[in-house]
């Protein structure tokens, strides 16, 4: 069992709760992000999937529960926890207004990233956008767009990576090329990754393991490739419907 | 508190300005359209009335620090509004940015965007009009001090209004300055007021940089007290406005306005 002040654990999340008057949107979840670990964080719509990464984000504040981001506690130390994480959601891209490049070297200044310069090269030439440099950002296609995010996301070399339905724009192609570049993040540094997404398929291919949130509580965890057979279900998929329509099933089981 | 993720704010308004006519034609178009509307008007109210009466550095005069302390109001909010258009705060406030050098950026902004267009008036002031800045004399520093202090004040106020309101509620922000005009005096000599207009002068700032402008003018002595004062109640003022924004931001991210801030999800 690994301890908070564990050099491996990037993320901790410990008794996560949010309430909204008297709805429940997420009750009492627990989980770890390690170094080199890509973890999912699966449900169907309304799960509390979102409501987790943003209570992650700093910017839901949750009714109880801690957070944990390398070590630091994001209620005590927000500004050095977040200095330590970076995220891309498809919900959240870049201001359309800049160019690449200047939006890059904004949040790069914001994130305190060292050598500047050399490290938005860096992430232009890894997300193939340096042909965009002095392009505005709204102009880009929605996958274009999502590549300049998941750069800015890679620029500080975060311990921990939020993704929110990072290749939910994307062609098969250039989400394959993207799910490459996460999987070489997680493997080759010492960053841990928390992905969403409602691909199966394409989180059986990269997570390392799997939470699926029901009704704002985690439900099952384990391997993706093993899930599905302990649960005697063919397919990841067949899984996550039966999360989304039979939960206490699973519950029981 | 770190002054580069401050100037990161800063830095992303000087490359909006710099790529946008849009954004730096409004710099210096409304102050200049004011500057020559009531630099004729003063040269006009001069014909018409006895001999020794110079209404340039009375009216045109006020007319350009009232110009001054609208800019400065509007460098804060137009800088806020940026990324209330753009949808930028999730990437802002889900980063290590604190508060306190998120609203230190905005002011940096507009302390470079106000200056811009004071000098582009003063320029117009003197050359056009024969407005000499050096005839107020020493009061015009403390003058220009509680003007840019309330102005940074009504700003951040105005800001977390909206944050709280939502995008729709910057039409609530532009009107700010038009109505505190009449109590702040600013052309008038506050006993031309009626007496409970009076009293509501007495709580902004403004209204004691004008009378003192008025008398120096006149042949009159700088009254510090009063100008001390004003100097003060901005203070206090900013101090206010500083911890209603922060009660608006911590409200956004207890109730998860801040996460989905977005013209589409509130109205």
């Amino acid at each position: 069992m690994l301890t908070p002040s564990d050099p491996l654990q990037v993320l901790s999340v410990r008794g996560l709760r949010k309430m909204y008057g008297h709805n429940i949107a997420v009750d009492d979840v627990s989980f770890e992000v390690t170094s080199n670990e890509i973890v999912g964080l699966l449900g169907p719509n309304g799960a509390g999937k979102t409501t987790t990464i943003n209570m992650v984000l700093g910017v839901l504040e949750p009714s109880a529960g801690d957070i944990s981001i390398a070590g630091v506690g994001l209620a005590q130390n927000r500004s050095t926890a977040l200095g330590c994480t970076n995220f891309a959601a498809v919900y959240a891209q870049l201001p359309g207004n800049l160019t690449v490049y200047q939006n890059l070297r904004v949040f790069g200044l914001i994130y305190g990233v060292k050598r500047l310069a050399t490290r938005i090269d860096e992430v232009l030439q890894e997300f193939d956008l340096t042909r965009f440099r002095n392009t505005k950002c709204g102009v880009l296609s929605s996958g274009e767009q999502t590549r300049v995010s998941l750069a800015k996301a890679m620029l500080n070399r975060p311990r921990l990576l939020l993704l929110d339905e990072p290749t939910a724009s994307l062609d098969p192609s250039t989400a394959q090329e993207v799910r490459a570049h996460i999987r070489k993040f997680a493997t080759s540094g010492s960053g841990g990754v928390l992905w969403t997404s409602h691909n199966m398929y394409e989180v059986q291919e990269v997570c390392d393991r799997v939470l699926f949130l029901s009704r704002g509580k985690i439900l099952l965890e384990g391997d993706p490739k093993r899930l599905p057979e302990e649960h005697g279900k063919a397919s990841l998929e067949d899984l996550f419907i039966a999360v989304a329509r039979e939960p206490l099933s699973l519950e029981v089981s | 508190m770190s002054l580069q993720r401050s100037a990161a704010i800063m830095l992303r308004q000087f490359y909006l300005m710099r790529g946008s006519a849009a954004r730096v034609v409004p710099l210096f178009a409304w102050v200049g359209v004011d500057i020559v509307l009531w630099g004729f008007m003063s040269r006009y109210l001069n014909g018409l009335t006895t001999a020794g009466l110079n209404f340039v550095p009375t009216l045109l005069g006020a007319v350009l620090l009232w110009d001054f302390f609208t800019r400065v109001m509007q460098g804060v909010t137009m800088t806020f509004f940026e990324d209330v258009w753009s949808r930028n705060f999730l990437n802002l406030f889900a980063s290590p940015l604190r508060l306190s050098e998120y609203l230190a950026g905005l002011v940096m902004s507009s302390v470079v965007t106000s200056l811009v267009g004071l000098v582009f008036m003063l320029i117009i002031a003197s050359v056009a009009f024969g407005l000499s800045f050096f005839s107020y004399g020493v009061v015009l520093i403390p003058a220009l001090l509680v003007l840019f202090l309330f102005g940074i004040a009504l700003g951040i106020a105005a800001t977390g209004m909206v944050l709280r309101l939502g995008p729709a509620s910057e039409w609530f922000v532009w009107p700010i300055p038009a109505l505190i005009a009449p109590f702040a005096a600013v052309y008038y000599p506050l006993t031309t007021l009626p007496r409970w207009m009076q009293y509501v002068s007495r709580i902004i700032p403004p209204s004691y940089v004008f009378q003192n402008i008025r008398s120096v003018v006149h042949g009159g002595t700088v009254s510090w007290g009063p100008l001390v004062l004003g100097a003060v109640l901005a203070l206090v003022y900013l101090v206010m406005a500083s911890w209603f924004f922060s009660r608006m931001y911590r409200h956004g991210v207890r109730t998860g306005l801040i996460a989905r801030y977005s013209s589409e999800t509130l109205n």
